[in-house]
């Protein structure tokens, strides 16, 4: 799931989400934007904010906090949307903030997260402890399964 | 010799001769004394064999090699063209196909094509050993032969003028026939230099074929040449046999005289065969067809000369194109909105010349990614006539209309569902000849592939004389499959009932044939046709036939639309389904059932109310008025309520991702003038 940048380190982005850093490795991140104009994309699940103009690509938008069910986001200066690829998806989600990259080494991630629970759990791959911080790594593939209309 | 840079090009050219092959034979069937088609073939079957020589390709090299000797043979009228022998040749061409797709998708493009080879051989030495006596005849025939090869100049004027004259300078004139070795690969090269020592000596005043078609390898392995000058007839002669993979080198020197009786010799000859064309057209009208092909054959080769000129271009480079041209788009809607807001005349003056400019530049483009639907069509006629000897039926497809152009994009996808289609018309469609004959139809039945332009649409239909639709039938089908219900089935439409053998897990014919599917196919036509926007309808009447018509979007990039806006959402209503838009009193709306209505010129047409249908968050209260789009669907109609219009612009089709598939009445998006998405309504999904 994660990709290995050399033997021990995988680079990833971390970013906020209601007091929790989550990560997602730096391959699969393609930029992080400010928050603009989301066009609302009506008959879509409540997590699918709408949709944006990523420099003329028309890029779905999903807010994760709501995906987990940890209420929605509020959206203020701070937030950001990454834009994140899985094989030829391109999608952005809505972060409350992002602001570091780190070098995670690999054998700090532990698969199991027992220290969680809820319905974010399901989409968590593994979890480091780096210092004093607990760093959750997500599953995309999860996070970015297609919606299906009508579930 | 690295030749990867020029695979993709070989595949291409082979696909293109292979076709041409496939379509000239299918033409040679119908008319089997036409040499001029045999030559065709000939020259196909000519430039493949150089090309995958070229190309290391030997069993390509092997097989075309031999077919193009029984082709030799029967232009040769050695041999004649017989069902027979097409058909072994129709399998060496399948063979070839096969082995350009192998190398297409990245194979060696061997294949085991011996018997194959063998075949032609034996088609080729059967009928060589009685003829043979003629061909071992004496030298004399031969030598006269060659002399009729090298004398196949003929001058004009202004060329004997120069010829005159030369002789009374002393210089004389040559004829002079260059024969090249079969295995030679670049017969340009050999040609220039050829034709740089004959420069060198003396002037070529004339060559055949053209020096143009010559430097196009557009020849067989010899051609002829007359050159002026000082030099010796011997001397000539050694010089060009210097040029490597040159086999052969006659020279025969020509005076004024025998020229000039040449001359007349032509004309006259050119006469009598005006008279007896004349003559045959008023005796038989059948035969006009093959007199007019003949013409067009000895005409056709000034013509293909002058010919359109081409490029070829690679689609990606098109589609970049496009892609670019479609930003282009965009920013043209956003000057468009600010010289609004800015109201300076100037550049209010420049944005217009620019919207119109760039109005044409996308015809252009849009034009340059049409096709015609022909690079589709033009497989059927080789398939029809495998299906019917594998069916053992009597079946004729008429094309109509295959110069009709469609986008690339569709062009790409359609190609299968008109296989599945044509397939189904064959194998359940057309009855066999004996059950034809019983229900007094003609033996032969009949299969029209149409294509059409209306609108902003193509529409292809599939049309076939043969059993049509058994109600009955399609029904307990459905019913035994579940797909629909027995108490709904008598209340279905006939149209209604054709429509179900769309439907998955649907086939009728009792005997499953390998020929149209195990009935998992028309399904699969039904979803690939309304994937690239497209509907498609059936009609048919029991025993005379059946109609499939297809119709499908023009382009899929580039579409005209109408903005609304809904509070403070803006939608694009696309331009092809609108009717017209009105603005209505709210004591016109009527209720019927629950669902309001207006009487819209006579009809009664349901309103959707897109705030909600869109729930749209609303904080508007109860309005006097009403804005309505009155879009359709076929026949059916309904009026769209937004909350204003505000005008008609032309925008780029973007998808919403794989993410976001099959949003509820959203077809698309796009991007607006201010940077901002707007969502394309999908009005046949609003329209029950």
């Amino acid at each position: 799931m994660t990709e290995v940048v050399d033997r021990s380190y995988v680079k990833v982005v971390v970013f906020q989400l209601a007091d929790k850093e989550y990560v997602i490795p730096v391959s699969q991140v393609q930029g992080i934007e400010k928050l603009i104009h989301i066009t609302r994309v009506p008959k879509t699940p409540s997590y699918v904010k709408g949709v944006i103009n990523l420099r003329g690509v028309v890029t779905p938008i999903i807010d994760l906090k709501s995906r987990f069910g940890l209420g929605e986001s509020s959206l203020d200066d701070s937030s950001r949307i990454i834009i994140i690829t899985q094989d030829d998806l391109e999608v952005g989600i809505i972060v409350d903030s992002a602001n570091d990259v780190l070098d995670i080494p690999t054998d700090v991630i532990e698969p199991q997260p027992e220290v969680v629970g809820g319905l974010e759990s399901d989409f968590i791959a593994g979890v480091a402890k780096i210092d004093r911080r607990l760093l959750i790594l997500l599953n995309l593939d999860l996070v970015l399964n297609p919606v299906k209309i009508g579930d | 010799m690295d030749t990867n840079q020029y695979l993709e090009m070989f595949i291409e050219e082979s696909k293109e001769h292979l076709q041409a092959c496939n379509e000239h034979l299918l033409i040679l069937e119908k008319n089997p004394n036409d040499i001029a088609i045999v030559n065709e073939v000939f020259r196909s079957a000519h430039t493949l064999k150089g090309m995958s020589a070229t190309m290391g390709y030997e069993d390509i090299a092997n097989l075309t090699h031999k077919m193009e000797n029984v082709l030799d043979e029967i232009r040769n009228n050695k041999l004649h063209v017989t069902p027979e022998l097409l058909d072994v040749v129709f399998i060496a061409v399948d063979q070839l196909e096969e082995m350009v797709l192998d190398i297409a998708s990245g194979g060696n493009g061997k294949l085991d094509v011996t018997s194959t080879v063998q075949k032609l051989h034996a088609i080729e030495i059967g009928v060589e050993i009685p003829i043979a006596a003629s061909t071992v005849a004496p030298f004399e025939n031969v030598e006269s032969a060659e002399n009729s090869k090298t004398n196949l100049l003929s001058y004009d004027d202004y060329e004997l003028t120069i010829i005159q004259q030369s002789f009374e300078q002393n210089y004389s004139t040559f004829e002079i026939s260059i024969s090249l070795r079969d295995d030679c690969l670049l017969k340009a090269a050999r040609v220039y230099m050829v034709f740089e020592l004959l420069e060198k000596m003396g002037d070529v005043i004339k060559s055949s074929p053209t020096v143009e078609r010559l430097e196009n390898e557009d020849f067989d392995q010899s051609f002829t040449v007359a050159l002026v000058t000082v030099e010796a007839k011997e001397i000539v002669q050694k010089k060009l046999m210097k040029v490597s993979e040159v086999t052969e080198i006659i020279v025969t020197e020509v005076s004024i005289e025998q020229l000039k009786t040449r001359q007349k010799d032509e004309s006259e000859n050119n006469e009598e065969n005006h008279k007896v064309q004349g003559n045959v057209k008023e005796d038989l009208q059948e035969d006009f067809v093959n007199e007019e092909e003949q013409e067009k054959v000895s005409t056709s080769k000034p013509t293909v000369a002058i010919g359109n000129k081409t490029i070829r271009v690679n689609i990606e480079r098109l589609d970049i194109l496009m892609n670019l041209f479609e930003e282009l788009v965009i920013d043209r809607g956003r000057l468009q909105s600010i010289s609004k807001e800015i109201h300076n005349n100037e550049l209010d003056e420049t944005v217009e010349k620019m919207s119109r400019i760039t109005g044409d530049l996308q015809n252009i483009i849009l034009n340059m990614r049409m096709v015609p639907v022909d690079t589709v069509f033009n497989r059927f006629p080789r398939m029809v006539r495998q299906l019917t000897r594998d069916l053992n039926k009597k079946i004729n497809l008429e094309i109509i209309g295959a110069e009709t152009e469609l986008d690339r994009t569709v062009i790409d996808e359609i190609g299968d569902p008109l296989v599945h289609l044509i397939r189904n018309s064959l194998d359940h469609g057309i009855e066999s000849p004996e059950i034809r004959k019983a229900n007094g139809k003609p033996e032969e039945g009949t299969v029209v592939l149409r294509a059409y332009h209306s609108g902003n649409h193509v529409f292809i239909e599939i049309e076939d004389d043969g059993a049509g639709i058994n109600r009955q039938r399609v029904l307990k089908k459905a019913i035994s499959k579940g797909i629909v219900r027995e108490s709904d089935a008598a209340s279905l439409t006939d149209q209604q009932v054709a429509k179900l053998i769309l439907s998955s897990g649907f086939s009728t014919a009792e005997v499953l044939t390998d020929i149209s599917g195990r009935g998992v196919g028309l399904d699969v036509v039904k979803t690939t046709i309304e994937s690239l926007g497209g509907t498609i309808e059936i009609s048919s009447t029991e025993g005379k036939g059946s109609l499939f018509s297809i119709q499908l979007p023009l382009t899929l990039s580039i579409i005209s639309v109408m903005l609304v806006e809904l509070e403070k959402e803006i939608y694009a209503v696309p331009l092809s389904s609108i009717i017209e838009t009105a603005i209505i009193k709210s004591s016109d709306i009527l209720n019927a059932h629950n669902q309001k209505v207006i009487d819209f010129r006579g009809k009664v047409v349901p309103l959707v109310f897109l705030e909600d249908v869109f729930e749209v968050p609303k904080d508007s209260s109860e309005e006097e008025y009403f804005s309505v789009v009155l879009v359709r669907k076929g026949e059916k109609m309904a009026g769209l309520v937004v909350d204003t219009f505000i005008g008609q612009q032309e925008v780029v089709l973007k998808s919403l991702g794989t993410y976001l598939s099959n949003v509820f009445a959203i077809s698309g998006a796009t991007i607006l003038g201010n940077g901002k998405v707007a969502l394309i309504i999908d009005c046949n999904a609003l329209i029950k």
